[in-house]
């Protein structure tokens, strides 16, 4: 195939040319970093907990009396007690927070009192020895708590134990070699921790952009939080028995005690409504990001659609002639063809450009990773092979032009 | 004239009816991809309170010095400690001053039977009514005398009233809120300014409106603590709420009011001079470094707009400029076919002038259509946002008259500049040489 004589006849179509290799372009620009946000956003919403999620629901549960620190603490045992009987329930334990909550308490550590920067940084977590079981953690070094080491914590008293239980993530980043079970840290504390245990997996409080870099790094102090506000519930269901433990569970709590506060609408949360709550936003944006492909794409192929349509249209009679000079159907079908190849390889040269510069300007402005070029190669095959397929029924049309078209005078 | 060529545009647009939807279609779809993610973005970066933004200030002063700067990049806390918000409040620099910070008390709406809700409200000074000019129905707010008398008032929202009292005048009641007595001093309108510049130490910004406003120093004697943030840098030996309040932890929000940029330019010598003061008495190791922003510039720097909300937006520009690409060559192509026409048009004696009016106009009749659909999109859209942002910030966005007369004038208004070059094209077209070759 010539593409001399291709190049000759577009010089008379310089606008339309024109038009679509910009279209094209834009098009590859938008839809490569689109879809690198989607890519971005769905690899959060994967992301495991390391908890038992499919039987762990959360109460989020706020005293309504003032009561003494020594009240609350005997509120929240006879809580948990009466938690634990429930027919469908295994195990429950009161806490501060749960992964993916949104929000909660974390503490900067480091390797001696008086270090002035944070060797990093931990989601405080506060629980007894049921903290393990009930949420499902494997502990794959060291031990759980021992009854006699929980003690209570009272209101604005800083948290801080002799014994602490960490993430593997928390343990590799301390002691890199592997050998953390025993050793001490600090956490914003003149006397030091000492790791008796170590988790697999379990993920922090909140997985928002400022959290990333301490994913997955979390500690449990032995402590019982007495504070005036509330306590979170985290229960574990008897495999099966979730939606009947939920109803069951709120209905025990105000039997113990009519003097507090669980909402009626998210009070009682099932760990897959935490899921669905942390990452929503995330989960919103990969939508409307692939509505937005989606559509752009069905737009780019029906204009190319719609102007080479025009164009056949426009050419019938040089397109008769060259059928009565021989050129054969598939000639002019080829012709086509690579006249579409000429114009949509000029428009993703410019549209790679534009979708790296897209990128870079997202990055300064918006904080987005590097998108890897891999993107880009995807997003131009995709929009080459859509110009062929939108050209294609539109040069079909042309190559059945038939030659006598050449002798019509109109 | 105009209904002549209205009457062609629709001939003209009927005839090729398939290239005809395509256009009405992308303009719609770009339209309303645009309005629907615009809707969310003015409502989160809209301006609270457009007529004093510019006269209210946040004093920011570094406690925590340049090695433990909030996010390593050398910025004093975006809070004070107790101890620095106190010595705002008694230096009292500015005309008006507010120290605020969230707080969450229980509440039996129903008399003792009832079950027990929770109410969230701030802690504040008198002065926080006026400074924010906030709307009562009932009453007012309290007085800097009542301030200093640690006063057992409060401020209920007009929905917070309702649900304790009806439509009664609640002022001079008595209502229970965590198990203390407060007398009714006023009730306010709706007000709930967003985003939430004022406490945005805390959640999100985008909360519900607060129900209570109580006095900060009858919060402190009640030792209620923050619902808000605290963030504390180095080691926490001191404990107890004596222990805290003496910390480093921040978790105040303050405010002032200052009118001109002379009285701008005196507090903010205060706040180096206060600094200095503290330097020199030992408590901070490290030279002034304070801030005054104001509202405007205190909600850039929280960088309260969500990053997605700017990101839908930026990509829902881009799809909607490429629509308009499209949109542009197909009319090219639409009006280059009908040459031969314009040819005898001109011919016969039509200006340049008419070709362009009649060609805009089917441009326009385009641009019409498409947002007429961009409407029935964006509605649709809108009212399916809560699939696409967190709930809190989907309830902002909504459909009002000026979101529709807006997406209507930048339907019509695009596809008019995107007419510009076919139409100019059109007007260009010879007419001797299409006379002839037809």
């Amino acid at each position: 195939m010539q593409i001399q004589p291709i190049l000759a006849a577009l010089r008379h179509h310089k606008a339309g040319t024109l038009l679509i290799a910009l279209q094209i372009a834009l098009t590859l620009a938008i839809v490569c970093n689109a879809l690198f946000i989607i890519q971005q956003r769905l690899s959060h919403l994967s992301e495991p907990t390391g908890i038992e999620e499919a039987n762990l629901f959360v109460i989020d549960n706020q005293w309504a009396d003032q009561m003494s620190p020594q009240q609350t603490d005997a509120q929240i045992q006879s809580d948990l007690a009466a938690l634990r009987q429930l027919p469908g329930v295994r195990d429950a334990v009161s806490s501060n927070s749960y992964p993916l909550r949104g929000g909660g308490w974390d503490d900067f550590i480091t390797m001696t009192p008086d270090q002035v920067q944070k060797t990093t940084d931990a989601t405080v977590y506060f629980g007894d020895a049921h903290f393990i079981d009930t949420l499902g953690l494997k502990l794959i070094a060291g031990r759980n708590f021992r009854a006699d080491e929980v003690t209570p914590l009272r209101p604005q008293e800083h948290a801080t134990s002799p014994v602490v239980i960490v993430t593997k993530a928390l343990a590799d980043k301390l002691y890199p070699n592997g050998s953390a079970l025993g050793k001490p840290f600090y956490t914003m504390d003149t006397t030091p921790t000492t790791i008796i245990g170590i988790v697999a997996r379990l993920q922090r409080s909140e997985v928002d952009n400022w959290s990333r870099p301490y994913a997955y790094q979390a500690l449990i102090w032995p402590r019982r939080l007495d504070g005036s506000f509330g306590t979170y519930y985290i229960v574990r269901a008897k495999p099966g028995q979730l939606a009947a433990a939920m109803g069951e569970a709120r209905k025990a709590l105000y039997a113990q005690s009519r003097m507090r506060i669980i909402d009626p609408k998210d009070g009682v949360l099932s760990f897959a409504q935490v899921r669905h709550r942390a990452y929503d936003s995330d989960r919103g944006t990969a939508i409307l990001m692939g509505i937005i492909c989606a559509v752009l794409l069905v737009i780019t192929g029906a204009g190319i659609v719609g102007l080479t349509s025009f164009w056949v249209g426009q050419r019938r009679k040089q397109i008769g002639i060259r059928r009565a000079l021989g050129a054969t159907r598939r000639d002019i079908l080829r012709y086509f063809q690579t006249e579409n190849l000429l114009i949509a390889g000029a428009g993703v040269a410019i549209g790679a450009i534009l979708a790296v510069g897209l990128n870079l300007w997202m990055m300064r402005q918006l904080a987005m990773d590097r998108m890897p070029l891999l993107y880009v190669l995807a997003g131009i095959v995709v929009l080459l092979l859509l110009g062929q397929g939108a050209v294609f029924a539109p040069a079909r049309r042309a190559s059945r032009v038939s030659p006598v078209e050449a002798t019509r005078s109109v | 004239m105009f209904g002549y060529y209205f009457d062609l545009a629709l001939r003209s647009l009927k005839r090729n009816p398939a290239l005809t939807m395509l256009m009405v279609v992308a303009i719609g779809f770009g339209v309303a991809a645009s309005m629907i993610t615009y809707s969310v973005f003015r409502a989160v970066s809209g301006n609270p309170i457009p007529d004093k933004s510019a006269q209210l200030f946040t004093p920011q002063i570094d406690s925590w010095g340049p090695q433990q700067s909030f996010n390593g990049d050398g910025e004093p806390p975006q809070a004070l400690d107790y101890t620095d918000a106190m010595a705002l409040m008694r230096a009292h620099a500015a005309k008006r001053q507010t120290l605020i910070y969230p707080v969450q008390l229980s509440v039996l709406p129903g008399g003792d039977r009832s079950l027990p809700i929770s109410a969230s409200g701030f802690a504040v000074y008198g002065d926080f009514f006026p400074m924010f000019e906030v709307p009562f129905h009932y009453g007012s707010g309290w007085s800097t005398a009542q301030d200093d008398t640690r006063a057992p008032v409060v401020v209920l929202s007009r929905e917070f009233s309702q649900k304790l009292f009806g439509d009664a005048d609640g002022v001079g009641r008595e209502v229970n809120l965590g198990g203390h007595d407060y007398r009714v001093v006023g009730v306010t309108r709706h007000w709930n300014p967003l985003p939430r510049f004022y406490a945005l130490f805390g959640p999100s910004g985008f909360e519900q409106p607060a129900d209570f406003y109580l006095p900060f120093t009858r919060a402190l004697d009640l030792r209620i603590p923050t619902a808000g943030n605290n963030s504390c840098r180095g080691n926490q030996t001191k404990n107890g709420w004596e222990g805290w309040l003496r910390s480093n932890c921040v978790w105040i929000n303050p405010w002032v009011e200052l009118d001109t940029s002379g009285e701008v330019a005196r507090y903010r010598n205060f706040l180096e001079g206060y600094s200095a003061d503290q330097r020199r008495a030992g408590r901070f190791g490290w030279a002034p470094n304070v801030r005054l922003r104001d509202v405007t510039q205190w909600l850039a720097y929280m960088h309260v707009v969500p990053p997605e909300s700017r990101i839908s937006l930026l990509v829902s520009l881009g799809f909607f400029l490429i629509c308009l690409v499209n949109t542009v060559g197909l009319l090219l192509a639409k009006f280059m076919r009908r040459a031969g026409e314009i040819g005898i048009r001109r011919a016969l004696g039509a200006s340049r002038r008419e070709i362009y009016m009649q060609f805009l106009i089917e441009a326009g009749t385009v641009g019409v259509a498409g947002g007429l659909l961009g409407l029935v999109l964006t509605a649709a859209g809108v009212s399916g946002v809560g699939l696409l942002f967190r709930p809190e910030i989907a309830r902002l966005a909504h459909v009002d008259l000026s979101l529709v007369a807006l997406t209507l004038a930048v339907a019509i208004a695009a596809t008019v500049i995107a007419a510009f070059y076919p139409s100019w094209r059109a007007a260009h077209v010879q007419p001797a040489w299409h006379l002839k070759t037809n």
